[in-house]
């Protein structure tokens, strides 16, 4: 019966989308409103640190370290039709399904290991 | 009159266009079966009788099964009457006047209704079990500081002294709350999904996941 729930009107999804991982570097293209009428297009550029599935609630947090080294963490709906395109540039090789011990860290060892795909 | 039987199958939220994302409940409704016409002439009252959920013909009882039709007409049984209806779990009555528009065994379906109609549901809410005048009421409780102990929760005074001599009846305390038929107005539909007969309404529906709801027109319009 959940299962159903879940797939509910999953026919709505945005099946262009790539399929994260935790750790991927991604830019996400989200169209935002400027004032009453005018559309852009916002890029977000930093790590996936988590991802939750859920149906239609399914989201997932990009953390990118904005001027002052200051860390920004947004959280996406994936099922948004808000977000027009999400490049992956990079995998990475992590332990965690969520990689909140990111916050701790700014500089050299806040990078992770890539992980090429062949 | 539209009038439906469903399970609530639980929350979750859709989207529109502008990416607006609007909670909804979802409710496996239907396929349903009007299984009795009542008429003022033979039961006094209109009524149709709605039944949902197929489910094996030995799990109801003998009266259930005859009610149907689902018995078989044989020398000692010569006045059963076979009413190509499957076996159904629940039946519940709509009260209509039009009770011309419907027959015994005619389906009904998700179809009879239309995004943005207005229905009203009602259902068994969650039971509470033995609730406080907080929960159940919506008492404020004690003050938690200045030097208060054990008044957090505590519902103060419920009356006079000598002047009545008595607590009034009816008085707002703790008690069993929930588990009791509930009816929530004028909600929204939001998207039907014909094929596999799926409601989304806009908000909650009373009752637990799996339970049984009954939908109906909005009577405030």
């Amino acid at each position: 019966m959940s299962d159903l729930l879940l797939k509910a009107f999953d026919s709505e999804k945005n099946e262009s989308l790539p399929n994260l991982n935790v750790g991927d570097n991604v830019t996400v293209h989200l169209r935002i409103n400027v004032g009453q009428r005018n559309e852009r297009v916002q890029l977000v550029r930093g790590v996936v640190i988590r991802k939750r599935n859920g149906g239609n609630n399914e989201n997932f947090t990009v953390r990118r370290i904005a001027s002052n080294g200051i860390g920004v963490e947004r959280t996406f709906l994936t099922t948004s039709p808000r977000i027009e395109k999400i490049e992956v540039h990079r995998h990475a090789h992590v332990r965690r399904a969520q990689l909140y011990y990111l916050r701790d860290r700014t500089g050299k060892s806040a990078r992770l290991r890539e992980k090429r795909l062949y | 009159m539209k009038s439906l039987l469903g399970i609530k199958l639980g929350m979750s939220q859709v989207f529109d266009e502008t990416g607006v994302v609007t909670p909804v409940t979802i409710v496996q409704a239907g396929p349903c079966f009007v299984t009795q016409v009542k008429t003022e002439e033979t039961d006094g009252y209109d009524a149709i009788q709605v039944g949902f959920g197929e489910t094996k013909n030995g799990r109801l009882t003998q009266g259930q099964q005859g009610h149907l039709g689902l018995l078989k007409k044989d020398k000692k049984h010569p006045h059963r009457k076979q009413r190509n209806l499957p076996a159904l779990q629940h039946l519940r009555e709509f009260r209509t006047k039009k009770t011309a528009e419907y027959e015994v065994g005619q389906e009904l379906t998700v179809a009879q209704f239309e995004t943005g109609d207005r229905v009203d549901i009602a259902g068994t809410t969650k039971g509470r079990g033995f609730a406080g005048g907080v929960k159940r009421w919506g008492f404020k409780g004690g003050p938690k500081t200045h030097g208060q102990s054990d008044r957090w929760r505590a519902p103060g005074s419920i009356g006079a002294t000598s002047g009545t001599g008595h607590v009034f009846k009816g008085k707002k305390m703790g008690g069993h709350m929930g588990n009791e038929r509930y009816t929530a107005q004028n909600l929204q539909v939001i998207k039907i999904d014909s094929e596999k007969n799926l409601l989304a309404i806009k908000g909650s529906v009373p009752g637990h996941k799996g339970s049984l709801v009954i939908i109906r027109d909005s009577a405030k319009g």
